[in-house]
């Protein structure tokens, strides 16, 4: 794998050559563990490790919960009171799985803000960005439905809220909502076909995250400075990269006990702060909470959403094209999901030819401004639509498609990138240059 | 260091827009103190039996706890009362038993009675399900730093009556400066010594509401203490491990990086 030469699993003994023979698994796992990876990631690169391990974690909670949950809507919210009083540790298991969410979404975020900097998403991993688009958008939907599973105030008017989204398209929006929900309103099928759904979500982005892995084994990992492995000899390639065993994995897992370190304190001392007290109260179709909103990481699209009420003049301007067809609810939903479109698409928006955003002068500055926006909605978002938030929420919004559509096509063309090393070889020997005593002992430092 | 900022903005900006979903329109509330606030905060087993005491004589008038079991009333971490005393609790409540079709004596292993009163919510979850005030400008950070919550909200509310009263659409509506709206429908529920603690201790209407309010955040999160303990052990463990980590991976990658400043020279 990777087109990086590098030394093969051999069977040495009778019983390894029989099996090799036969199924080549020790050889995939061995080739799998020693992929050759470049030798200057820094900390950024360490998401991938975090991902796997929430995944997992929330797999082995879920499945517990799965055990003592009854997806029914009288009784789905005393189960999990149930879960948090009865069952021997169903409280931590509980939170943890809750607060297993939020940790998902944290790691991906950075994983995605991660490449969209280093331009990991560029030739030849545009397979591997699509990909991992694909595992963020089923880990949306896996997240929503996980959320109406308590059957809680904003489970439930959240879920009215979401499936009403589909009910905006037009002609056919309102028979594809009764057959998302199976009925024409949120109920005992939703609940039932949500808990199918929540179940069976997790294997498939364990699956596509097999993919996504072989994807970028494939092409060789992305580094800081963009610059590819030297392919034409081994021994070049040695000087460029490491063994992922055991060089990267000690790295990944001391990130890994830093993060989870933070977790266990968030889910010991305030499992609920970053959840919503509404969902507290049992749900209620006959009581609507004051502000229906969404858990934190869903906000920035949230807000998107919400930015394109009728007073604007895209909206109107499209309205009118289409003689009414795209409403401005319609619209809405569509900049929802174009949002993530246009993320996307960013391998083929991005013109320039310089991989990494460290020798991009400009592009830092956009880059910087869009990490900004990207928390301006998340703020927006959770905020009531009224006053100023709409239109910080349309700007956000603006500055969002802006960047993919407008910004990164033609920075290609006008930006000046700045040198880049010729060789990994050579950012990592000038990343260690200047650093620790000339005694001999290599300063500790992050590879930053 | 760019990045360590990044990350650091993250952290704040994430935290504070997950508080602020919370915002709404609130009333004043009191930062009480409670001596369950913070990691190392743990119930107090006396305030409990207490509260337990308001609850039985004022708020059971009206509300019920359908998801609290009467026997948890003797676990530890709890009101921690005898078995016998569990017992006879039981024994002073009536539960409607499906199999029969009929009201009968509970026994510990049921749940409390549910609400008489149809407008009278349920107490269990409340001090969980009020937790989402906190400010300033719906940021959380009341919530955070000063461990505001909702034993704060129901501890105000029951403290916030003004005395004045106006009637609306047939209904008597009571003002009230912590309740959302300013105007509640429930009956100020205690005044100044109605409830007589067996160990004389104060029972004026800020003390009963403050042990009232710790009562039920104990049935909202009966398995705080145990859950503060298996935090505690979860970041301790997780903090030495980290350390080794951090040692192991520096052994491993010095040689690497010192033939890289070598090269470099």
């Amino acid at each position: 794998m990777s087109g990086i030469p590098h030394d093969h699993y051999e069977p040495t003994s009778a019983r390894e050559k029989w099996l090799h023979r036969r199924l080549p698994i020790v050889g995939l796992l061995y080739d799998t563990l020693m992929i050759p990876t470049p030798k200057n990631l820094n900390w950024m690169w360490i998401w991938g490790i975090v991902l796997t391990f929430t995944l997992v974690l929330q797999i082995a909670t879920g499945v517990v919960l799965a055990m003592h949950y009854v997806p029914h809507v009288d009784r789905a919210f005393a189960s999990v009171e149930h879960i948090m009083r009865n069952v021997n540790g169903g409280h931590m298991i509980r939170y943890v799985h809750m607060n297993g969410a939020s940790l998902f979404f944290a790691a991906v975020y950075a994983h995605i803000f991660r490449g969209l900097y280093y331009g990991s998403y560029k030739a030849p991993r545009e397979v591997t960005w699509i990909i991992g688009m694909l595992i963020y958008l089923l880990m949306m939907g896996t997240a929503f439905m996980g959320y109406v599973l308590p059957w809680g105030q904003m489970s439930f008017h959240g879920t009215a809220v979401i499936t009403g989204l589909f009910g905006a398209i037009p002609f056919v929006g309102e028979s594809v909502q009764t057959w998302l929900l199976g009925a024409s309103a949120v109920g005992q099928p939703a609940l039932n076909r949500f808990f199918s759904l929540h179940y069976l979500l997790p294997f498939v982005i364990a699956g596509l995250v097999i993919v996504h892995i072989w994807a970028f084994h494939t092409t060789g990992n992305n580094n800081p400075t963009g610059v590819e492995v030297r392919r034409t000899s081994k021994e070049e390639a040695e000087r460029d990269t490491l063994p992922f065993w055991p060089y990267f994995v000690i790295k990944d897992l001391f990130a890994l006990a830093i993060i989870l370190l933070v977790f266990f304190a968030i889910v010991g001392f305030m499992p609920n702060y970053l959840g919503h007290p509404d969902n507290y109260i049992e749900a209620n179709p006959l009581a609507t909470p004051a502000h229906i909103v969404p858990e934190w990481y869903f906000l920035p699209f949230y807000a998107i959403l919400r930015a394109f009420d009728g007073d604007v003049w895209v909206v109107i301007a499209v309205e009118w094209i289409t003689f009414g067809i795209v409403d401005a609810k319609f619209f809405g939903v569509l900049a929802m999901f174009g949002a993530l479109v246009v993320m996307a698409l960013a391998p083929w928006l991005d013109t320039s030819s310089v991989r990494s955003g460290r020798y991009r002068p400009a592009f830092k500055w956009f880059f910087a401004v869009l990490v900004i926006d990207f928390f301006v909605l998340m703020w927006a978002g959770a905020m009531p639509a009224e006053g100023i938030y709409p239109t910080i929420a349309l700007i956000g919004s603006a500055y969002w498609f802006a960047y993919f559509l407008v910004i990164l096509p033609l920075l290609g063309i006008f930006e000046k990138p700045l040198s880049q090393p010729a060789t990994i070889e050579d950012d990592f020997n000038a990343m260690y240059a200047n650093k620790g005593s000339t005694s001999g002992a290599p300063a500790m430092s992050p590879a930053e | 260091m760019l990045k360590k900022l990044t990350i650091a903005m993250a952290l704040t900006l994430g935290l504070a827009a997950s508080g602020a979903m919370a915002a709404g329109k609130t009333g004043e509330v009191t930062d009480y103190d409670f001596s369950f606030e913070g990691p190392f905060g743990t119930f107090d087993q006396q305030q409990l039996q207490r509260g337990l005491k308001v609850y039985t004589e004022s708020c059971a008038a009206c509300h019920g706890m359908k998801f609290v079991p009467i026997r948890t009333l003797g676990d530890e971490g709890g009101p921690n009362l005898p078995d016998d005393q569990v017992r006879a609790y039981a024994a002073m409540l009536e539960v409607y038993d499906e199999s029969i079709r009929d009201f009968r004596t509970a026994t510990p292993t049921d749940h409390f009675p549910e609400s008489n009163l149809e407008n009278a919510p349920d107490l269990s979850l409340m001090a969980k399900a009020r937790a989402g005030f906190s400010g300033p400008y719906g940021s959380g950070i009341n919530q955070l730093v000063r461990g505001m919550g909702g034993p704060e909200y129901i501890a105000s509310l029951l403290n916030g009556y003004t005395g004045e009263i106006r009637e609306e659409a047939g209904a008597v509506l009571y003002e009230n400066k912590a309740f959302p709206g300013g105007w509640i429908s429930m009956a100020p529920p205690l005044e100044d010594g109605w409830i007589e603690f067996d160990d004389g201790h104060a029972n004026d209407l800020e003390s009963m509401s403050k042990d009232v309010a710790a009562f039920l955040m104990w049935t909202a999160e009966p398995k705080m203490m145990a859950r503060k303990q298996a935090g505690l052990t979860g970041v301790l463990f997780l903090t030495v491990l980290a350390v080794l980590l951090y040692l192991t991976n520096k052994r491993l990658w010095a040689p690497i990086k010192a033939r890289a400043k070598q090269r470099k020279d």
